[in-house]
């Protein structure tokens, strides 16, 4: 029997803000255990939340970004729970009406189609702590440092057929939020976090099957691998004769496998209800209009915008639109370069490469976006050519020194003065009788690859500098 | 022995800025009366002498240099409900019975700014779920006027305690009538405020959206002096109103002829005891005396109040309360064997029958498939409520009735009854669902006990029903009157 798969994902995604969502404590990563957690954060008797304005607006970019209705009225609910790491016994967080609605985002398929994907909703919440398992000899340790962290869960609809999918519909949602400023994206921190909702039916089948959900899923191979697996595991319990347990299911990935967590028997009642201490998130037409004005731009609209703008092909516009940090880079090396072809090339290319060689972010890249550029624009303005760039490259990689600089220290100019040229060539011509004497006898179709011999031998003797096309069309003359 | 403890708190201003007296002399005049008395009442859980001397040694100060505000150097007894830095805050319950809070509530940080001086923390029913101070892990106390008898609750040591003039004035706080019942039963003057005028930072959740704090104290006009301190905006709580804050001493004068006040014709039916229900009309007649116009009006739907209030209190509470786990303070049992056992022993070890029999009420109205019955169908009934007084509102400037049906019980009488407990709140209970200002100011006695006369107030309102009941005072002397062996 085909198979046709369906997923759904819920999206963690924590949020910029530098103090946490109810309380005033800190929320940067990686404090000793403890010390960023304040009086509310612990839960204290009669301590109460109060609404960080900054996750609010988060939360409306995100919503406008993926052209979705923000809520004019949203509530915050209490999700009831007991567990070490969820200090107040609840976790507030957004039930029956979330700051955000129905939205949706496009996705670029294998086969080069556009996709449009639903996001069902996002809401605020804040975040547990930590459980310690490990170094408490029989007991577990609590780290409350994350315990109200502002987090937006983006839950999509169950629009994605496949796990590339699944992961190109996550890697938008990250691009989104990244390019917004409104979560960092660091997923080895946490900060971007994913469970899965997967079922398969027969192909044809309206219904949906019973879906399991997969929890810690903090990479995008993971994500990949982890749907994959469940996919294939749920297919051989229905050929089996078997059926789908609904329950939520842990991806291992050292096994790489999927196992049982707790089935919905073992479900909590989590008995939602309005916080009383919060009163409902009303949000004005005037603040979403003062949020959405800074708003930066959206990796659709920066993609076409490099297409037209700057003349670059879709497939290049797209790889250098993929993150902000990349875009921003590519237009600061555009300012200084002026040609917006060749700037794309020297980036994807030997920047890449190189900072792929040395397994470097662009981030932390030895060349700044301003020093390729002057170099960019040295080969566009013949200053030096092609060839003589990559080692010019080669030495600014290591230096860190400027384009200009290294040219002139190492005399790399390129000869373009036709009277320097010419003497060059007559010298070659001059100490070459015998190939001249072939070239001039030589089948028409085959001068121009013994062409390569002279323009060589030119190029040896100006030390790579001479202007190959100078070169190029001299030597033929004089060939005649 | 001196008589600084008949005194109001304007008197004992008057005297400090004076010079008759010390803050020190009044503090250490009331800490004699605590150690004198409070064998028998129990009305404190905590005395905290030495903070308070010291405290009084500061107010003495600012005095002397002239800094003094109208509470300076005045002592009073909070609620244990209320988070004092330092000092014991137990909320009446063995859960929290280590618990030293590292803050302050923001009712405590004013009154203290303001000057005043504490004196120890107040028996409380626990977690203040009781009517008569019988759930306190701490013990019940007794009533001044009969030592057999219930000062009522949840806020029964502050009331007891300014009866019996073991301090001059006492915070409460009042989710069902919390302040307004035991103020009744103990014959003294309790305000609950608006929902929202006073912040409820520090103040140990019980319900949070009819939890409000108040003044306990023995007339309006001290109501009015605390209040003053108390109320106001506060951004540490978001349900808190930023709204400024009347001035409730010059409103005390304003004059009451004309006021037409409603009398709440379901708060005089069925269940209400003959004797209390003459002397609210006897002190009915004084108002009409005062020029006062008295006008008929109906809550049709307050009979619902009381189970939507024990749908949602309960509710909110299952919730509020399940911080309380025995993992980062509170009461912890000896040697869990894993994280289940941790919290059973813990939460059953430190809650008393009552809470837990609320936690279960309120955790089963919140189920799934039960939530739209019971909790959005009281949540409803709220509307309903508030929506009867708005209209009682169109008539009425104020309304009025007996704050509880009945004069002090005897302890152990409703004990084992809880419906007949909670019908101890019937006539104060409304007025939490709508979040609406209301004061209970002692009406003659019946049966030889005090009576509470309740007056209700629309939204903000404070000022005009501290009036009303100050201009009452003035013309009677209900409110003087002493318990025999605490004058």
């Amino acid at each position: 029997m085909a198979w046709e798969t369906v997923i759904g994902l819920e999206i963690h995604v924590q949020l910029t803000t530098k103090s946490k969502i109810f309380s005033g404590a800190s929320t940067r990563f990686g404090a000793e255990p403890n010390t960023q957690a304040c009086l509310v954060d612990l839960g204290f008797p009669g301590v109460l939340p109060v609404l960080n304005e900054g996750a609010v607006r988060r939360a409306v970019l995100f919503g406008t970004a993926i052209e979705a209705e923000i809520a004019r009225r949203s509530v915050f609910a209490r999700k009831n729970y007991f567990y070490p790491d969820l200090p107040k016994g609840y976790q507030i967080s957004q039930y029956e009406l979330p700051i955000v609605g129905r939205g949706h985002v496009e996705i670029l398929l294998e086969n080069g189609e556009r996709k449009r994907i639903g996001v069902t909703r996002a809401h605020l919440e804040e975040d547990a702590g930590k459980s310690l398992h490990e170094d408490f000899h029989g007991y577990t340790g609590i780290d409350l440092n994350r315990a109200g962290t502002p987090l937006l869960e983006i839950v999509s609809e169950p629009d994605l057929r496949s796990a590339k999918e699944a992961v190109a519909y996550a890697k938008k949602i990250h691009q989104i939020v990244t390019y917004l400023g409104i979560c960092d994206g660091n997923m080895q921190e946490g900060s971007f976090r994913m469970d899965a909702n997967v079922s398969v039916r027969p192909v044809g089948r309206k219904e949906f099957g019973t879906r399991t959900e997969l929890k810690n899923l903090n990479s995008f191979r993971f994500l990949e691998r982890a749907i994959d697996f469940e996919v294939e595991r749920q297919i051989d319990v229905l050929e089996s004769g078997g059926q789908v347990v609904q329950e939520t299911r842990l991806y291992d990935a050292q096994k790489d496998e999927t196992r049982s967590m707790r089935t919905k028997e073992e479900a909590n009642d989590y008995r939602y209800f309005p916080d009383p201490d919060l009163l409902p998130l009303v949000i004005e037409d005037a603040f979403i209009e003062e949020t959405v004005k800074g708003m930066p731009e959206l990796p659709e609209a920066r993609r076409r915008r490099f297409e037209e703008e700057y003349g670059l092909s879709a497939y290049d516009a797209e790889v250098l639109t993929a993150t902000r940090p990349q875009a921003d880079y590519y237009e600061a090396v555009v300012a200084v370069a002026g040609d917006a072809k060749l700037a794309a090339n020297w980036m994807m290319v030997e920047l890449f490469g190189a900072l792929n060689k040395a397994g470097l972010s662009l981030e932390v890249s030895p060349v700044s976006a301003e020093a390729l550029g002057g170099l960019v624009k040295r080969i566009a303005d013949d200053t030096i050519s092609g060839k003589i760039a990559k080692t010019v490259f080669e030495e600014m990689w290591r230096s860190g020194r400027a384009a200009d600089e290294i040219i002139e220290e190492k005399g790399l100019r390129q000869i373009t003065d036709s009277s320097a040229i010419e003497a060059i060539v007559d010298e070659v011509l001059a100490e070459n009788a015998q190939q001249v004497e072939n070239y001039r006898n030589a089948d028409p179709k085959k001068q121009p690859k013994m062409l390569g011999f002279f323009v060589g031998q030119v190029m040896k003797k100006s030390q790579g500098k001479a202007n190959p096309r100078q070169v190029n069309e001299l030597l033929r003359n004089k060939l005649g | 022995m001196s008589d600084l403890h008949r005194k109001s708190l304007r008197e004992l201003r008057e005297g400090l800025a004076a010079g008759s007296f010390t803050s020190v002399e009044l503090v250490e005049h009331f800490l004699a009366r605590i150690r004198e008395h409070d064998q028998t009442l129990n009305t404190l859980i905590t005395v905290s002498d030495k903070e308070a001397l010291q405290q009084a040694g500061a107010a003495d100060e600012r005095i002397q240099k002239g800094e003094a505000g109208p509470l300076t150097g005045i002592p009073l007894i909070h609620k244990d409900i209320f988070c004092t830095r330092g000092v014991k805050t137990s909320c009446g319950s063995r859960m929290l019975d280590n618990f030293i809070s590292p803050y302050d509530a923001t009712v405590v940080e004013r009154l203290a700014d303001a000057g005043m001086v504490m004196l120890g923390k107040a028996n409380m029913d626990e977690f203040a779920m009781g009517s008569s101070n019988e759930t306190s892990y701490y013990g019940p106390v007794k009533n001044p006027w009969d030592t057999e008898r219930v000062p009522g609750g949840s806020s029964g040591g502050s009331a007891a305690a300014v009866a019996a003039r073991l301090a001059p004035a006492a915070t409460g706080t009042d989710t069902g009538g919390s302040i307004r019942q035991p103020a009744a039963l103990c014959g003294i003057t309790g305000l609950k405020p608006s929902y929202g005028r006073v912040s409820r930072w520090g103040m140990i959740a019980f319900a949070s959206s009819l939890d409000q704090a108040g003044p306990m104290a023995r007339s309006a006009e001290d109501c009015a002096l605390l209040l003053s301190a108390m109320a106001g905006f506060d951004e540490r709580d978001s349900t808190c109103v930023d709204r400024p804050v009347d001035d409730y001493l010059a409103a005390l004068e304003r004059p009451v002829k004309g006021l037409r006040v409603g009398v709440v014709k379901e708060f005089f039916g069925e269940g209400l005891d003959s004797g209390v229900g003459a002397s609210i009309e006897e002190a009915m007649k004084v108002l009409e005396g005062l020029g006062v116009e008295l006008v008929e009006v109906s809550l049709p739907h307050s009979r619902y109040s009381v189970p939507a209030y024990y749908v949602v209190a309960p509710a909110e509470a299952s919730s509020n309360l399940a911080r309380y786990d025995g993992v980062r303070f509170g009461h912890r049992c000896d040697d869990p064997k894993d994280l289940e056992d941790l919290y059973k022993r813990s939460r059953a070890e430190g809650f008393g029958a009552e809470v837990k029999r609320r936690i279960m009420i309120g955790t089963y109205a919140l189920s799934a498939g039960y939530y739209d019955a019971y909790y959005l169908k009281a949540q409803k009934v709220r509307q309903v409520i508030a929506r009867d007084f708005r209209n009682a509102f169109e008539q009425a400037d104020l309304l009025l009735g007996p704050a509880s049906p009945e004069v002090a019980f005897r302890l152990g009488e409703k004990s084992d009854d809880p419906v007949s407990m909670y019908l101890s709140d019937i006539y104060t209970i409304a007025v939490n669902l709508a979040g609406l200002p209301a004061l209970s100011m002692p009406a003659p006695r019946a049966h030889g006990l005090p009576v509470g006369l309740q007056l209700i107030g629309n939204y903000f309102d404070e000022g005009r029903l501290l009036n009303l009941a100050h201009q009452l005072q003035l013309a009677t002397d209900w409110h003087l009157q002493t318990p025999e062996g605490f004058a």
